[in-house]
């Protein structure tokens, strides 16, 4: 195992949005994170690819709280956040996506973003301790102005969000999730994603199952999160759009790195190709992207 | 006096009755992820087969065992084939509903033909007692340890050697792949739920002649121990059921050794209760384990709520309001009435298990434990009782919520366990604090309700206070179900996954959900401990829990309205069409297989 003790810049303003030192999970006999290091500056947009079963769902749930890696580090702008809950990690601004899509099914369009927001409720939710939650209900039954406006606000701002997929979603609005397409659930999760103004966005595989239209759309949409400066952590089998977004790619393989850097020197990594055609994936994934 | 090693043995021998029922739980949860709620009723089948067979046709014993075995595989198989197998694609509330209402309407179907009463079941074997050291074993121990390992054996080579035993495990392995290599899950789940329901039905034919007396009331406390000895072995791992099951009997041995027979049950809930806790994944599971995978669909069926216009609504309260004005008849007050306490219950566990997905199973102990609030508070601090309601609403969202909390982070069929064990230790404590709760004797003469100062005796007045009283709850909870917590809590059901990632603490909404449904149904319990004006440990009891949770699936999960809908109807059909008494909690498991089979969103829909 290595250590990475003397890396400790934690220089709040230097420091990288997103830094991974030595992240390490094994399930039994199996390493399905392996010593992963990793660091997004504020800004960047980094893709990782690879095989499936890579190991790269698995990095993201050590991210997000999800899992606890067995050894390694992982910090938010300077500060440890290693095996801290998703619900805390939400709060530090932290989004994702899930790779097979989990929306709330019974919930409507506008309350599956609204939960997005959830971290952000100020007037419902009052910091006091001990007796918080009892006060949350309270207000949630009372509701006072305050409490109506905030919930109006964001209302609006949930109307916002959905508008930046075009007639996608806003006319589904008050629609339950589960009556929605497959490519409008990703898009819903996208939006409650973008709901709770992450810091750092994490989207896993957003155009799974979505065809080249839609992938398209997707890839536009992806783009203009960036330009506006958000950073975005991506997994995504399209090659073709991850070399496009992206300002680094970083490969993985059974658990490891195998490779990180600008798309086109990734692409042409011996190692890279290696891996992908080593598990028979490399050919049916090019003809798709070269479609 | 027994001595120890007397203990010793006891515990023994029922950890190895015990473990006959969790094999077959272990075995099912293993190839299909579902507790069988209703393995304890195969067990009382299997006791009363036994009586049949032992009592009217004089079999040797057997003879009597492969009787017992054989017509506990084939209910087994009825069980798989007619309940389970057509829910293999439904909402995965579904089963889990299914396995509740088929251990009820076994169960009545016992009770119906051979009536509640006890009965004697005796041993066919010579009453002789060895001495062993300074301990006795019976004949009938010898052939409870010989059942328990024959069966161990048997079950060992048929999972180890036999093609269809492969089959087993790898379906309990991945059931997908399984699928794919061409194993026929269907005959897989047959063969399990056929060994499983033949050993259970042995199990409680031993337990019959052990103790010499069969009643029906064995069902449930079967099925409680099966489950606590098979997940304290680990769900699932059926080595782990066994070793669980001898540690179940010995805790308990050992425990009434110490404290008295009374408490005999405590001690298994309590190690229930401190497994799920501490170790939810059993004492044998390794440490951590590969996070479950993504679950696919929603735990509810999805649906879209019939919408009730505004001015039905009023009129149809407006209606009720008015009805003693006119001249009804006391008794049709008196049926409304109970449809009002009822409704006051379903509304709490509507909000538990329908808005927030907690399938509670004990919900009756929340209306004990206001109903007990409320009544020693006037009774013995003479209280006012319109303050002691409250009380008893408040003492039941706070105490409720407190016992519910270690179950919070458990999902699915681990939350109905430990909801119904937390009911049961709630009964227990009830039963065996006499200073406080006055023990089995009970509380009576508790005062007549009344309202700043004024008694309401009239059946009229009663009925608008609980009238009154349920509405002003269900407005309460609508306006709950419109705020940012009613998506919270929706949230949380559908996807606790998802709801975490997005910063909802579960234990923070799930305890306000708690402590808002415990009012509710702490008032009602409260309300019905002063129209009783008696009340014991037995009054709020499992069938309460079970006639509440039909009338939630019945009028839609989470819906408020429909839970008022389904009690009226609930209450009021069968006195519509006056089924007696005894046929009523057959029909509402009926009921409910009915609705989880056909219409599971229920007549108004789920919300």
């Amino acid at each position: 195992m290595e250590q990475h003790a003397h890396r400790t810049e934690t220089a709040a303003s230097g420091a990288p949005m997103l830094s991974v030192r030595g992240l390490t999970r094994r399930f039994g006999g199996l390493t399905a994170v392996d010593a992963i290091d990793l660091d997004l500056a504020k800004g960047e947009l980094v893709s990782i690819i690879g095989p499936n079963g890579a190991g790269k769902t698995t990095l993201f749930n050590l991210v997000t709280g999800h899992d606890r890696p067995d050894a390694g580090e992982v910090r938010l702008e300077g500060r440890d956040i290693t095996g801290l809950s998703p619900e805390t990690l939400a709060g530090q601004g932290i989004a994702r996506t899930f790779q097979l899509g989990r929306v709330f099914g019974n919930l409507s369009v506008m309350d599956n973003v609204l939960i997005g927001a959830h971290t952000r409720l100020r007037a419902v939710k009052p910091a006091v301790p001990v007796i918080g939650p009892l006060l949350e209900l309270g207000l949630a039954l009372l509701r006072p102005a305050s409490v109506k406006a905030e919930e109006e606000r964001l209302r609006e701002e949930v109307k916002t969000i959905l508008a930046r997929f075009g007639e996608r979603l806003l006319p589904r609005i008050d629609q339950p999730a589960y009556s929605l397409s497959y490519a409008n659930r990703r898009r819903v999760e996208i939006a409650r994603a973008l709901a709770l103004k992450p810091r750092l966005l994490l989207l896993d595989e957003p155009t799974a199952g979505m065809n080249p239209t839609e992938t398209a759309e997707m890839q536009a949409l992806v783009a203009e999160l960036k330009a506006q400066g958000l950073t975005i952590l991506l997994i995504e089998h399209k090659l073709e759009m991850v070399m496009r977004l992206s300002d680094r790619v970083m490969v993985m393989d059974e658990g490891k790195k195998i490779a990180e850097g600008a798309g086109e020197d990734v692409r042409n990594d011996p190692k890279v190709i290696e891996a992908y055609l080593g598990h028979g994936l490399a050919r049916s994934e090019e003809q798709e992207t070269a479609a | 006096m027994s001595s120890w090693l007397d203990y010793t043995i006891n515990g023994l021998i029922v950890g190895n009755v015990y473990a006959l029922v969790a094999v077959g739980l272990a075995l099912i949860f293993g190839v299909s992820r579902l507790i069988n709620f209703a393995q304890g009723s195969i067990y009382l089948v299997g006791a009363y087969i036994g009586w049949v067979a032992v009592v009217q046709l004089h079999t040797p014993l057997p003879l009597t065992i492969i009787v017992v075995a054989l017509a506990a595989a084939l209910v087994g198989l009825i069980i798989e084939r007619f309940g389970l197998r057509p829910l293999q694609n439904s909402a995965r509330i579904a089963p889990l509903l299914a396995t509740i209402g088929i251990s009820f309407v076994l169960d009545q179907i016992v009770m119906l033909t051979f009536s509640p009463n006890p009965r004697a079941l005796p041993s066919q074997l010579p009453d002789v007692r060895f001495q062993v050291g300074n301990g006795t074993i019976g004949p009938l121990d010898l052939l409870i340890a010989g059942v328990g390992l024959t069966s161990a054996l048997l079950l060992f080579v048929f999972l180890r050697y036999s093609k269809l035993g492969w089959a087993v495990r790898a379906t309990a392995q991945d059931r997908d792949a399984a699928m794919q290599m061409g194993v026929d899950v269907n005959r897989v789940n047959q063969a399990v739920f056929g060994i499983a329901a033949a050993l259970g039905g042995v199990s409680g034919m031993l337990v019959g002649m052990y103790y010499n007396q069969i009643d029906t009331a064995m069902s449930l406390q079967a099925t409680l121990k099966g489950v606590v000895a098979e997940v304290v072995g680990g769900a699932g791992n059926v080595p782990g059921a066994v070793v669980g099951s001898l540690l179940l009997g010995l805790v308990e041995s050992y425990g009434v050794a110490v404290f008295g027979t009374s408490y005999r049950n405590l001690f298994a809930f309590l190690l229930l209760v401190l497994v799920l806790v501490l170790r939810p994944n059993g004492l044998f599971a390794s440490a951590r384990q590969a996070p479950p995978e993504p679950l696919t669909g929603t735990f509810i069926a999805p649906s879209r709520p019939v919408r009730i216009p505004r001015w039905a609504l009023l009129i149809a309260v407006g209606g009720f309001a008015i009805l003693p004005l006119f001249p009804v008849s006391f008794y049709v007050l008196q049926t409304l009435i109970n449809a009002w306490l009822l409704g006051m219950l379903a509304l709490s566990l509507t909000l538990v298990a329908g808005t927030i997905g907690q399938v509670s199973l004990g919900h009756a102990a929340l209306l004990a434990i206001g109903a007990y609030t409320s009544a020693l508070l006037s009774s013995s601090f003479s209280v006012p009782v319109g303050l002691a309601v409250i009380a008893g609403g408040l003492m039941s969202a706070a105490l409720g919520t407190t016992l519910i909390s270690p179950s919070f982070r458990l999902r699915g069929h681990y939350v109905s366990i430990a909801t119904l064990a937390i009911g049961e230790i709630v009964s227990l404590v009830i039963l065996n604090w006499e200073s406080v709760t006055r023990g089995p004797i009970g509380i009576s003469g508790i005062p007549p309700l009344s309202l700043f100062g004024y008694d309401l005796i009239s059946a009229s007045s009663v009925y608008w206070f609980s009238f009154a009283v349920m509405v002003v709850l269900a407005l309460l909870q609508g306006r709950l179900l419109n705020s940012h917590l009613g998506r919270s809590f929706r949230a949380i059901r559908d996807d606790d996954i998802a709801a975490r990632a997005y910063g909802l603490s579960l234990n923070r909404y799930k305890s306000l959900a708690f402590i808002f449904g415990g009012f509710a149904a702490g008032v009602s319990g409260a309300i019905a401990a002063h129209l009783y004006s008696y009340i014991n440990h037995e009054t709020f009891n499992t069938q309460q829990s079970i006639l509440a949770l039909t009338v939630v699936i019945l009028g839609g999960l989470g819906n408020v309205v429909g839970a008022v809908v389904g009690s009226v109807a609930l209450v009021g059909l069968p006195e519509v069409f006056r089924i007696a008494a005894e046929y009523r909690i057959l029909i509402y498991g009926i009921v409910l297989l009915l609705l989880v089979r056909f219409r599971p969103q229920g007549l108004l829909g789920t919300i």
